[in-house]
């Protein structure tokens, strides 16, 4: 059965959980996009701007020295690094921006955490000439200086959000409020495979692009398709996006989340490994939550990982087996982030950082005959002075 | 017969509108809650709408934010909300509808959720994120238990959708009065009185409006038009000034009885 189903379920998992305000503009949202999705015009303008403007497609870079140093199963990364703007999160502000071009909008909104969704919006919000605004919570503007000053150099008014836990969560909580408000002339640009349906469809077929492009290369380099797919889950956006077109195969997949401290000190983010079913931001999903039903904060080095929900459609891989989370802690991040540093001469997010210190630890158990894909999913240019900070 | 059907048909009989005083529930203390109820029926409230705190209100301003987060720093939950309403319903019959977020309820479990209801004497839910579509567990329990479902409509609801919301409503219908979150406005939109004589077209259940009103005058003007009138974040307002002062249950009566007389007298 082809997921999500009429209603925006991925099992029992999705949905459509907003004030009534804006039902109307996602049930707009919804046929516009299918639309879209069938035009030619359409897909050949996102082709032609992933290709041109975004530099796709990416290389699927065999990492040697790594592979080397593990004595175990080939590291493969997908480079989502050497995108413009430095991260993945670009296949699907292009995509939705189209969308909203089309759709006549011309004011854009979004959310971010990292900053670089709010990059990436801002970015082609400039391309297309519209006005943009960004919600980031007041803590993710303190640890993401770079990216606040490369927005506004966009040209985008960044908004700081002070309520809650002044991080991802309540910048989605703001734009959504600023979308309630401003829903006939606004176009929401959610980041990652979260919020209401279409949001989660959305996202997840703009993102496919990394794993379309990855099993063909793979198939090229290896003739064959790789054992694990691996990469860090927040929202959840390049995960789905890498995983997606491998999904009928046996390829396994690995979902890794932040575990912070440590998972047991309460101050991780790892939602799918700790969290309980609840509906937050639109969705139902795994939360993280107390007794009451009030949602926790989540703790991350990685600002973008910083997050207590997660798309639901990973929850429903996580339901039905198909995907398996682990978590990998703050400092194990900063490990991943050294190890691709010094033996690659790449610097990943430490977003990113998670996934590559799991593939590494993963190399090290496997056979030399496995192969293993990283998505490596941002570059860590924005995360320099947190890591100096530390080390 | 429910509370709040029995208020509305007794309103309607002498030809009133409805007053609808929103405060929140342990805001900023549970036992001020407990006082205000009784206090805001003597001034002149018809029903009261007991928001139930939650840490991501999305759908509300800053003021109701606030509120939420004094009431949660008392660690104020579901099960002491109930023994609370619990306790008001040994001196006072006033209708009461909960104001609450979906995952609170869900956390709690939906069928206990309105079996507590019941028997604690919750007499009507409005959930802001649960479109109808999704809450068909929720109004199934609701009818068997006899609580009110009320569904909120829009000025962005198409036609479709505002039959498919007063289908599923009872008790009432909550019109937004703008597209925004709560928060008093200084100015309405013009469009509220011919949006409600268009829903009021389409159902004999009572229609309140709520969102923005603020002033006796602004509520004089919808209960003009509507069945009722719903006033929330100034009635919040009044709790934030009156905060830490011996008089706050004075301060919010005497403002509600104003709003009461610009509301029964229109």
């Amino acid at each position: 059965m082809k997921l999500p189903d009429r209603k925006g379920y991925f099992g029992r998992f999705g949905g459509r959980f907003v004030p009534e305000t804006l039902m109307a503009a996602l049930e707009t949202l919804e046929k516009e996009y299918l639309k879209a999705k069938r035009s030619r015009a359409f897909k050949e303008k996102l082709g032609y701007y992933l290709r041109e403007y975004a530099g796709r497609p990416t290389p699927l870079y065999y990492a040697e020295r790594l592979t080397q140093r593990r004595k175990g199963a080939k590291i493969y990364l997908k480079r989502e690094d050497l995108l413009h703007t430095g991260a993945h999160k670009i296949n699907n502000t292009l995509g939705q921006v189209l969308l909203a071009v089309r759709m006549g909008r011309r004011r854009i909104i979004a959310e971010t955490g990292a900053g670089q969704h709010g990059v990436a919006t801002a970015t082609v919000a400039a391309l297309f000439g519209l006005e943009c605004e960004i919600f980031m919570g007041e803590e993710d503007i303190k640890r993401q200086a770079i990216n606040v000053f490369k927005m506004k150099l966009l040209g985008a008014k960044v908004t700081p959000v002070a309520s809650g836990s002044k991080t991802l969560k309540d910048a989605m909580n703001e734009a959504i409020r600023d979308w309630v408000t401003n829903v006939r002339d606004t176009y929401y640009v959610i980041g990652s495979t979260a919020g209401p349906h279409p949001y989660p469809l959305i996202v997840r077929d703009l993102q496919s692009v990394i794993g379309k492009e990855a099993k063909a290369q793979v198939l090229r380099k290896e003739r064959r398709l790789p054992d694990y797919l691996v990469a860090c889950v927040g929202g959840g956006s390049n995960a789905m996006g890498l995983f997606h077109a491998f999904r009928d195969t046996a390829v396994k997949f690995i979902g890794v989340e932040a575990a912070g401290r440590g998972l047991g000190t309460g101050a991780h983010a790892a939602t799918l490994c700790k969290g309980s079913i609840g509906v937050l931001h639109g969705s139902k999903s795994y939360l993280l939550q107390d007794r009451d039903g009030q949602i926790n904060a989540a703790h991350s080095i990685s600002a973008g990982l910083d997050y207590p929900g997660v798309g639901p459609e990973h929850s429903y891989f996580k339901e039905t087996g198909r995907a398996k989370y682990v978590a990998v802690t703050d400092r194990q991040a900063l490990e991943g982030f050294n190890i691709l540093s010094r033996y690659e001469g790449i610097m990943p997010a430490l977003e990113s950082a998670h996934a590559v210190y799991y593939a590494s630890a993963l190399a090290k158990r496997l056979p030399k005959n496995k192969i293993i894909i990283v998505c490596l999913s941002g570059r860590g240019d924005k995360d320099i002075d947190i890591v100096r900070g530390i080390l | 017969m429910n509370r709040i059907d029995a208020k509305f048909k007794k309103l309607r009989k002498a030809g009133e509108k409805a007053f609808i005083a929103y405060i929140t529930a342990g805001d900023p203390a549970l036992g001020v809650t407990k006082k205000l109820v009784p206090a805001l029926e003597g001034s002149g409230v018809d029903i009261i709408e007991l928001g139930i705190p939650f840490s991501d209100p999305l759908a509300d301003g800053p003021t109701i934010q606030a509120a939420s987060q004094r009431a949660l720093k008392n660690k104020v939950n579901l099960q002491r909300i109930f023994r609370l309403v619990r306790s008001l319903r040994e001196k006072t019959e006033i209708p009461i509808a909960f104001m609450t977020y979906y995952n609170p309820v869900l956390k709690y479990g939906l069928a206990r959720f309105i079996r507590d209801c019941k028997t604690n004497g919750v007499d009507g839910v409005i959930v802001p994120d649960l479109p109808f579509e999704e809450a068909r567990d929720l109004i199934r329990f609701s009818r068997r238990a006899g609580v009110a479902t009320i569904n909120l409509a829009t000025p962005t609801s198409t036609r479709k959708r505002i039959k498919g919301l007063i289908k599923n409503s009872t008790g009432f219908i909550y019109y937004v009065s703008l597209t925004g979150v709560t928060g008093a406005r200084s100015n309405l939109p013009e469009e509220i009185a011919s949006k409600v004589r268009s829903i009021k077209s389409m159902t004999d259940k009572p229609l309140c409006v709520g969102f923005g009103v603020s002033t006796p005058a602004q509520a004089e003007a919808m209960a003009r038009v509507a069945d009722g009138v719903i006033v929330g974040s100034a009635m919040i307002k009044v709790i934030e000034a009156s905060l830490g002062k011996g008089d706050l249950v004075d301060r919010v009566s005497g403002f509600a009885k104003r709003l009461s007389k610009a509301i029964h007298e229109a």
